[in-house]
């Protein structure tokens, strides 16, 4: 692997760069077994009493029960009801949101700029919690509700960046053939914002995929819930009951970022990304479209 | 009104715990998101792969969960802290799981921040003569650190808002304060505004330094 | 059921004592019964009570469903069964005999999670028809929502570890240990109580999730109701025990809306029958009984 930071490693580089990984592998080794060591030995609780290992299958029997998983499966299912419903809800709002924010009129938009900000700074939990009290709508509705808010206020604000990072002539040439400025900006602009915006876009549907599990706090019967709902069966289940949440919470949310990625590499404008990709320091390729809010948003997603 | 005002300590401690959060848990992330970045670009493909198999772990799993894990499967496991109180205890547990959560976030904005950066200007650093490390200090990172800064502070201020998660698993952070009132008072409208209100106060202050760095910093290219 | 006058009522009860007389008498073997599969409607001998035209009760008899508000996390009570979908307890129960009441059959009840915060906002915005979920009758609530019952008095009590290696003996312990840590969860009446005592409280997001620091000795202790606490008990193994000395009262009510006196005497009617017909004691037996002993006596509603 050679970048410009440093010269492409010698004889001497090679050998200790072997050296080193070799010590690595060692020590991850080390850590796999010590892992695997604790996994099996006996336990002793607080109070001296013996308890079983990890490893003891009267712990992880649960696990043959297939009413258990059609019971979790129930749960995913929930997660992804609230997921897809408050996804369609954000984009709509995010749609508003932008009209508003680049109004021409000042009275529009400096109101709906506070009330964005006021959507954008707010935890999700909190309008979560505001929605389920004051709006008494049940932590379903409480949760589509507040995560469509706040994704539909950030997609909003990709939105609003992606049109203004587009080329004025873009614009202008909507207005010379006689648009107003309201078809030209629904007609001409939105249309290259949002294919410009897309992979942003998913990805911070993904980060909406992800908070659904916050409705676990205000007790919507999502996967997470049920699997503390079990845990509340039996406490000593909670190793293995983490374990099951955490694999399939990877799966659902890994599949839906590879499909992400690959959605946004076909639409693309001008087709998927050139083979040669531009060399940034590190020898890795720099994104080629410019997107101001790439570094902002994709990462400070919560 | 008055429940706001009656409870005001408790609104205030919560607050307090909340701050505190940020600030340790923000510390630990940027520590290990350096920690992670910098094993990204490592020569040594183990090591590399150790940061990417963290960072593609924690980006999907939901913040509840992983506090989950570091509130009840890390005592579970075994893991103590001698000295410190039960409340203690568990709110550095908390901010072990914000730390472990935020820090690929962090570890991706400054590698993208560094990745933005042309490769001329390294290739003109080596050109003249600089080796690794004064490429990287004289070079790379002030430019880096330009554009860095935004996306930092913009996990921070999503990190503030995710501590509120650790009100749910023994924090008595703002969250749970705020819930903690409503129920005593029954008003739920004028406690949880007062709660947006002091969250708000931490977001946006931290969104106008981001702002304050970003004019400063831009550099007409 | 419902019968159009009480000579009929009474020749079909005789019919069906003497048929389930007969299947009683053909059974040979006798599991633990089941709330859900065995037909102890039929059997049970509850008179009917009765209700006017035009109220809710005549409503919802007439929709043929009833949304309850429960509990889905506390064992006992109400809890989820993972392998049906459906909750169990006494609180459960208290609802089917309600619905029962309306002729509503246990399948069309649509069982609502209800969580403590949850409860007076639900009944206020017609979310459920009524809440049984482990609901504290006090004057505050008193002024959101209206109650019938109390169908139970509970008492804040504590739970320790198997065998009390503290030797706690109540609350009052507490306030002359104060370097030991009591756990509870946020925002209820137990940690209201319990913080007259001490305030080294560990404030959980549940009760349930209070048992792990118990188990890695963050907390010695966990507070609340000793119903919830023996569910808790129940559901763990011998891992840990009650202290049986309940310090207050905690009369559990059935959570109406405000304004419907008819519905809340009209279950307070229920309730009633369900005392005296032994209802009641079954409901107990088939649930918490299996942990707590039937109290003595029977409640007394509050009719106010």
């Amino acid at each position: 692997m050679s970048t410009v930071l440093y010269d492409t490693p010698g004889p001497k580089a090679r050998r200790r760069a072997r050296v080193i990984t070799a010590i690595v592998l060692l020590a991850l080794a080390g850590f796999v077994a010590f892992l695997v060591v604790a996994f099996v030995s006996p336990r002793t609780s607080v109070s001296g009493a013996e308890l079983r290992p990890l490893s003891d299958p009267s712990l992880w029997v649960i696990l043959n029960d297939r009413a258990i998983w059609r019971f979790l499966l129930g749960g995913a299912l929930a997660t992804l009801r609230m997921a897809a419903l408050a996804a369609v809800l954000a984009i709509v709002i995010g749609v508003l949101f932008s009209f508003l924010r680049t109004a021409r009129s000042r009275w529009i938009r400096l109101p709906s700029t506070i009330v964005l900000e006021f959507f954008r700074g707010m935890p999700v939990l909190l309008m979560m919690l505001f929605v389920l009290l004051v709006f008494s709508t049940g932590a379903y509705w409480a949760g589509v509700t507040a995560l469509a808010l706040y994704n539909g206020a950030i997609i909003g604000e990709i939105l609003r960046s992606g049109v203004a990072a587009l080329p004025r002539g873009q614009r202008e040439a909507g207005l010379t053939i006689g648009l107003t400025p309201l078809r030209t900006r629904f007609l001409i602009e939105f249309p290259q914002a949002v294919r410009n915006m897309l992979p942003i876009i998913i990805a911070q549907l993904v980060v909406l995929l992800k908070d659904t599990a916050l409705a676990y706090v205000i007790s919507y019967d999502d996967l997470l819930f049920r699997i503390d709902t079990m845990r509340k069966g039996d406490g000593n289940l909670i190793f293995t009951l983490f374990l099951v949440a955490l694999v399939m919470y990877l799966a659902i949310n890994l599949t839906l970022s590879t499909v992400a990625r690959l959605v946004a590499r076909r639409v693309r404008p001008g087709g998927p990304a050139p083979r040669i990709p531009k060399r940034g320091v590190f020898g890795r390729p720099t994104p080629t479209v410019s997107d101001p809010m790439a570094t902002s948003q994709g990462t400070s997603a919560p | 009104m008055t429940a706001v005002l009656d409870n005001l300590d408790i609104l205030v401690s919560g607050f307090l715990l909340t701050l505190a959060l940020l600030a340790i848990a923000g510390v630990g992330a940027l520590v290990l998101g350096s920690i992670v970045a910098g094993l990204r670009v490592s020569p040594i493909a183990p090591l590399r792969a150790i940061a990417v198999g963290y960072t593609e772990i924690f980006r999907n799993t939901p913040l509840t969960l992983v506090l989950l894990g570091s509130a009840f499967v890390l005592p579970f496991l075994g893991v103590r802290f001698p000295g410190l109180s039960p409340q203690q205890f568990y709110f550095v547990l908390a901010a072990i799981g914000l730390t472990l959560y935020t820090a690929p976030f962090i570890a991706e904005a400054i590698r993208s921040g560094i990745n933005s950066i042309p490769v001329g200007q390294a290739e003109a650093a080596r050109s003249i003569g600089l080796d690794f490390g004064q490429t990287l200090t004289l070079v790379i990172l002030p430019q880096a650190v330009r554009v860095v800064v935004p996306p930092i502070i913009n996990v921070l201020i999503a990190l503030t808002k995710n501590t509120s998660v650790a009100g749910g698993f023994f924090v008595v952070e703002m969250f749970a304060s705020g819930r903690l009132l409503i129920e005593r008072t029954a008003q739920a409208v004028p406690v949880l505004l007062a709660v947006a209100v002091l969250y708000l106060v931490v977001t946006v202050t931290l969104g106008l330094i981001a702002s304050f760095v970003e004019k400063k910093v831009a550099v007409l290219r | 059921m419902r019968f159009r006058s009480t000579r009929t009522a009474k020749f079909s009860l005789g019919a069906l004592a003497v048929v389930g007389a007969l299947v009683l008498a053909g059974c040979t073997d006798s599991s633990a019964p089941d709330p859900e599969t065995d037909p102890t409607e039929e059997s049970s001998g509850m008179p009917e009570v009765p209700y006017a035209d035009g109220t809710t009760m005549a409503d919802l008899a007439a929709a043929g469903t009833i949304r309850i508000g429960v509990k889905t996390d506390q064992p006992l009570f109400g809890l989820t069964n993972a392998a049906t979908g459906d909750p169990e307890g006494f609180d459960v129960e208290m609802g089917k005999i309600i619905a029962d009441q309306l002729g509503i059959d246990e399948a069309n009840i649509e069982w609502v999670n209800t969580v403590s915060s949850n409860r007076e906002p639900f009944l206020q915005t017609d979310q459920v028809d009524i809440v049984i979920a482990t609901y504290t009758i006090n004057d505050a609530r008193k002024l959101l929502v209206g109650f019938a019952g109390p169908y139970y008095i509970a008492g804040q009590d504590i739970l320790v570890a198997a065998g009390n290696p503290e030797g706690i003996t109540g609350p009052e312990w507490f306030s002359e240990n104060p370097d030991k840590t009591i756990c509870t969860q946020t925002g209820s009446t137990s940690i209201t109580n319990i913080g007259e005592y001490t305030s080294n409280i560990l404030a959980s997001g549940s009760y349930a999730d209070c048992l792990e620091p118990i188990r890695n000795g963050q907390a010695v202790a966990v507070t609340t109701d000793n119903v919830i606490l023996s569910g808790l008990a129940y559901a763990n193994e011998g891992e840990f025990e009650l202290l049986n000395a309940p310090f207050t009262e905690e009369p559990y009510g059935i959570g109406v809306p405000l304004e419907d006196t008819e519905l809340r005497s009209w279950i307070n009617d229920v309730l009633d029958a369900a005392f005296t017909s032994g209802e009641w004691a079954r409901a107990w037996e088939d649930t918490v009984g299996v942990v707590i002993d039937l109290p003595d006596s029977t409640p007394t509603v509050d009719r106010y």
